[in-house]
């Protein structure tokens, strides 16, 4: 089992609650995945919002800066919003960081949580199915040639066209990011694609009738093979003890819901529901060590995925905070999820 | 001027045959469709779901995902459906035909939502409440605005039987009332009590950055909430 983190970037706070600034940020963003590369964890995903609070905008641009300066760790994105991109230049940018990093660089296609792409690169949102079947579908195909011939109703025809550079191990892993509606498993699955599920809220254990789909539609498909797997994105921060991690999440997931349900007329954060969804079998994987392991095991008891990374640095959390909780997930957590998926299987 | 009444006041001036609703046809199988079909399973409904396009393109789906269901076309899943609810994303509520549902009673769960699902131009240039813009479309009808303001999770995890303390309770909207009435029968055995608010234009109490859409309310909160909201100067 894989462990990992994601993050869109996390502008810290003044004392006085105003935000700092958006570059330091991408530099702390930066360090992160320096330290997590360091400490040993498998994965690292970038955004992609464009907020002051979330900045991490462009994750092509991060994950190559990354790709030069870690050793080991996989990067990806989380997820990049190709239906307001060309899956062109996208392909390329993560194609470049791959080359540089000696073949550790993903990708993960989806809608995502961000609206905020739409009016800046002058799409219409309420067309978002049509941009994102499309530009997958030319994605994909990118993806598997070096010379290009697609046309669809979104971009100009490519006419046998190059497309380079070609990623070191001949293809780049090509996820589809979802919420977890069960078309969007179908549609994976038709496709032969890994799957990523993101589950923000609610028992996670209940992705698993998903991911069941998934396999089966993949299998329906006649696809077989490594190609068919399913990651887990969750929100999460490890510290000491568990009462030190639900302390130290609080205000920043207070902070980001505030926010966003200005935007998006959420209610106001509501306390209960945190320390509901902090605890088992909420969606929330706020522990300890020995409590966030668990229930990681727990879930993969479900849903049988191969990778779990989480959402930790969000709404201002102390930049320290975030790289103890990854040190912790990569030395504490990650034994201890080993030894206990031995147990279990 | 009291104009909201729960509805056993209502439903009992009707012939409790016509509100008798035994077979549910849910039209969607996203999140919401998939909820409310699991709800319907459970509740003891024969319950039918369409995607958009053929049944064995969603059998595999239904067969994991929501199962009992029996998944059909849209068409045969609504010919002998009692009560069709459109769970499809609204701004795809014009490829659901109107003329298969003429005389159904039918629930509009969905919701207009700009900031998440984008602008569209029926709802910017109508300042009609959503469901009044649907029911013109779907115009031999019976609609039924309600399951619009509960979560999909919650749905299936906050119903409770009925004379549960606390209960938590939906609102109707509709501007016929026998059909609003077997739609709250319908709800009580999905788990929850109801509010009739009225006509359809009411629903607007109930949509998307309300206080009752953001919110869970027992059936006496939820009176006293659409009565704020309807009626601000009482």
């Amino acid at each position: 089992m894989e462990l990992g983190a994601y993050s869109f970037g996390d502008t810290q706070l003044n004392p006085d609650g105003s935000l700092r600034s958006t570059a330091e940020a991408i530099k702390n963003l930066f360090d992160a995945i320096v330290l997590a590369d360091s400490a040993g964890l498998d994965y690292f995903a970038v955004g992609e919002h464009h907020t002051l609070e979330m900045p991490a905008s462009s994750p092509g641009s991060m994950i190559a800066a990354a790709a030069g300066a870690t050793k080991q760790i996989r990067l990806g994105s989380g997820v990049s919003v190709i239906s307001t991109d060309d899956p062109v230049r996208v392909f390329q940018q993560f194609a470049t960081a791959d080359a540089v990093s000696g073949g550790r660089v993903e990708i993960t296609a989806g809608r995502g949580s961000s609206v905020e792409s739409y009016p800046l690169f002058g799409y219409n949102l309420s067309d978002y199915e049509r941009l994102f079947e499309e530009k997958l579908e030319l994605l994909m195909r990118v993806n598997e040639q070096e010379q290009v011939t697609w046309s669809g109703t979104t971009r100009s025809p490519l006419q046998d066209l190059t497309v380079v550079p070609r990623p070191v191990d001949g293809s780049l892993p090509l996820w589809v990011g979802t919420g977890g509606s069960a078309p969007s498993s179908v549609r994976a699955g038709r496709l032969g694609l890994p799957i990523s599920y993101g589950i923000i809220g609610g028992a996670p254990h209940r992705f698993a009738a998903l991911s069941d789909l998934y396999r089966r539609t993949a299998e329906q498909a006649g696809h077989a093979g490594a190609n068919i797997k399913v990651s887990v994105a969750a929100l999460g921060l490890v510290a000491p003890t568990k009462q030190e991690a639900l302390e130290r999440f609080y205000p920043g997931w207070r902070n980001m819901h505030t926010q966003l349900g200005k935007l998006r007329g959420w209610p106001a954060p509501d306390d209960n529901a945190y320390l509901a969804q902090a605890h088992a079998p909420g969606a929330y994987y706020v522990g300890d060590p020995d409590d966030v392991a668990q229930r990681i095991v727990h879930l993969h008891g479900f849903m049988g995925h191969m990778r779990h990374f989480l959402q930790m640095d969000i709404g201002g959390l102390p930049q320290e905070h975030f790289l103890e909780s990854l040190t912790l997930l990569a030395t504490e957590v990650k034994p201890r999820v080993e030894r206990l998926i031995r147990i279990e299987g | 001027m009291a104009e909201l009444r729960r509805l056993e006041l209502v439903s009992s001036t009707h012939e409790k045959q016509e509100s008798v609703v035994q077979t549910i046809a849910v039209l969607g199988v996203g999140r919401v469709g998939s909820a409310v079909a699991r709800t319907a399973l459970a509740a003891g409904y024969d319950t039918r779901v369409a995607g958009s396009g053929a049944a064995e393109d969603i059998e595999l789906l239904a067969e994991i995902v929501i199962p009992g269901a029996r998944a059909m076309t849209a068409t045969d899943a609504v010919s002998d459906a009692d009560l069709v609810v459109v769970a499809v994303p609204l701004s795809k509520y014009r490829s659901v035909d109107a003329s298969m549902l003429a005389g159904k009673t039918v629930v509009d769960a969905m919701n207009y939502w700009p900031p998440v699902d984008g602008q569209i131009a029926d709802f910017e240039e109508d300042i009609a409440s959503t469901s009044e813009v649907v029911s013109r479309y779907f115009s031999g009808s019976r609609v039924v605005k309600t399951l619009n303001h509960i979560g999909y999770h919650e749905l299936e995890d906050d119903g409770a039987p009925s004379g549960t303390a606390g209960r938590r309770a939906l609102a109707i909207a509709s501007d016929d009332e026998a059909a609003a009435a077997a739609v709250q029968d319908v709800l009580d055995r999905f788990g929850f009590d109801t509010v009739y608010a009225g006509p359809l234009a009411t629903g607007r109490a109930f949509e998307p950055g309300t206080a009752i859409f953001n919110g869970a309310f027992s059936q006496n909160d939820l009176l006293r909430e659409l009565e704020l909201n309807l009626h601000p100067t009482h």
